[in-house]
């Protein structure tokens, strides 16, 4: 028959696909092409190093062991700020979710405070607390706090109030409504908050770090620029970039493990 | 009186002058009824008749603005919750898993650990979900997902079980399933139950008495008593299929007006 036309599939496209290869390949081509550029001239290496001098780099003070005095004294930081603002932030988060007067006070304090870049108030910090672990631990823990009250209380609000209400229909205590059933519910966007929260826990870390200390990455990478070894420096950052990138897969990790029910 | 009424089951419930307003919105105006022990009661109304905020607030989920409920009788001892819910929406925490479900009531109450699992058996075998106690409620069925809302009241020995239209987030050949296990396992364990649906077969396949409300404001019009025992009954039987036809009677023009409201 001459007008038969064949219905076309036309619902094809917007549906990007992750191609693990091609991740690995651009990562690859980009350390590559560094490393030619560097060797055959094209970058001074004095300024740009090369992938190769980074490495060597992180050799040598793995080796003398440099490295490990700078990153267990972050990581130490990292550990300790991050649990106390993790923590904090949720029992606050959990209470501004539950109580009136609670959420209009703590709101008030929370919106004011939160939008103030941390890192101004390292000075401040250093005022109070001194030039110590003090001060780095709190700059650190004040950064994390805010986005946690912020993500709790979200993830509490969040919880679906039938559950609620199915919870005091058969008589729940008030811990037991709120350990079994707001926490869980709250779960998923408190871990959402820990994506945020480590980040800018790395970002205030190295920041602090500079400002004053002898030992942790922020220091040495600090102390590498003003010698203008930028092989050490680069050093620092490559540690840093897998210090995140660490963070984030046990993030995920702990993702995968508490919320497998979703 | 129906065979189907077992001894143990003593409580009553009785509904005194009970008014509820939602602002201006009068939905339940001074309604009396006598919910008897041992009984299936089904409310039966049009969509806004304030059906399920009667049963909110038999069992104190929602306070009325005028009246009163009062629990006649004693709920046997081993009663961990005398007025229980089945909820439409099944309201099952999605991470815990059925046996999870089941048992979150019963942690909240002094059990050892081989008495509770052994009322978790003993409920999901009850509802045929013995070969699900791990799974996700995710992972179920909506018929699975209410029957693990069943078997967790079940699991408190309810004095009183208030089902909020349990079946009408389910579909036609399911909501058919169940119906004849509710009906079951209500004549088993002679447990006092409110019932609320605007499906007509289910409030004549399950009530012993049917109370028809009426719309703006909530009064009650009518109450149908069916005395023949849940087991004996077909739907196909002509004499319910005339008290069904009665019902919609009843119910049709309030269910057109009723459909024709803006929310």
């Amino acid at each position: 028959m001459a007008d038969t036309q064949k219905v076309r599939f036309r619902a094809g496209g917007y549906q990007p696909d992750s191609k693990i290869f091609v991740s690995i390949l651009s990562l690859v081509a980009t350390i590559g092409l560094w490393q030619i550029a560097a060797s055959l001239g094209w970058v001074s290496t004095q300024f740009a190093s090369s992938p190769q001098a980074i490495v060597t780099s992180l050799h040598d003070l793995a080796v003398s062991g440099e490295l490990w005095l700078h990153l267990t004294a972050s990581l130490q930081r990292l550990a300790i700020g991050w649990v106390i603002g993790t923590i904090a932030g949720i029992i606050v988060g959990v209470l501004l979710g539950l109580f009136s007067i609670a959420r209009s006070a703590g709101m008030a304090l929370v919106s004011a405070l939160f939008p103030i870049p941390k890192i101004a108030l390292v000075p401040l910090f250093i005022i109070w607390f001194g030039i110590g672990e003090g001060s780095k631990i709190i700059t650190l823990v004040f950064g994390v706090f805010f986005p946690t009250v912020i993500n709790t209380l979200a993830g509490v609000d969040g919880v679906q109030r039938r559950l609620i209400r199915m919870g005091q229909s058969f008589g729940l205590s008030h811990w037991s409504i709120i350990t079994k059933i707001l926490l869980p519910g709250a779960l998923p966007s408190i871990l959402a908050g820990f994506r945020i929260t480590t980040a800018t826990a790395i970002v205030l870390l190295v920041a602090a770090e500079m400002i004053g200390a002898e030992h942790g990455i922020g220091a040495f990478v600090l102390q590498a620029g003003n010698l203008y070894a930028t092989d050490d420096l680069l050093a620092g950052i490559v540690v840093l970039s897998l210090l995140g990138l660490t963070v984030s897969v046990i993030v995920g990790l702990l993702e995968r493990v508490l919320l497998r029910w979703r | 009186m129906s065979q189907d009424i077992t001894p143990h089951s003593g409580i009553g419930l009785s509904v005194c002058g009970v008014s509820h307003a939602y602002r201006s919105l009068k939905v339940l105006d001074r309604i009396d009824l006598d919910i008897a022990p041992g009984e299936v009661t089904v409310l039966v109304g049009p969509s806004g008749c304030g059906k399920s905020t009667l049963l909110g607030i038999l069992g104190g989920l929602v306070a009325p603005d005028a009246g009163e409920v009062v629990l006649r009788g004693e709920a046997s001892a081993d009663c961990l919750n005398p007025l229980t819910y089945v909820f439409q929406d099944f309201a099952l925490l999605p991470w815990r898993s059925v046996a999870g479900n089941v048992a979150l009531v019963l942690e909240d109450h002094k059990m050892d650990k081989a008495a509770r699992a052994a009322r978790v058996a003993e409920v999901l075998a009850l509802t045929g979900l013995s070969d699900f106690a791990r799974a996700w409620p995710r992972q179920l069925s909506g018929g699975m997902r209410q029957r693990v809302g069943i078997a967790r009241a079940l699991a408190v020995r309810p004095a009183v079980l208030l089902m909020d239209e349990p079946l009408s987030a389910l579909d036609a050949q399911t909501r058919d399933l169940l119906l004849d296990e509710f009906a079951a396992l209500i004549a088993r364990t002679g447990v006092t139950t409110v019932y609320v649906t605007h499906n007509l077969p289910e409030a004549v396949r399950l009530g012993h008495t049917i109370v028809v409300l009426g719309r703006r404001p909530g009064r009650i019009r009518e109450v149908i008593r069916i005395d023949t025992p849940l087991s004996e009954r077909r739907l196909d039987d002509p004499a319910f299929l005339a008290i069904e036809a009665r019902l919609w009677a009843l119910l049709r023009d309030d269910a057109a007006e009723a459909e024709r409201e803006l929310a």
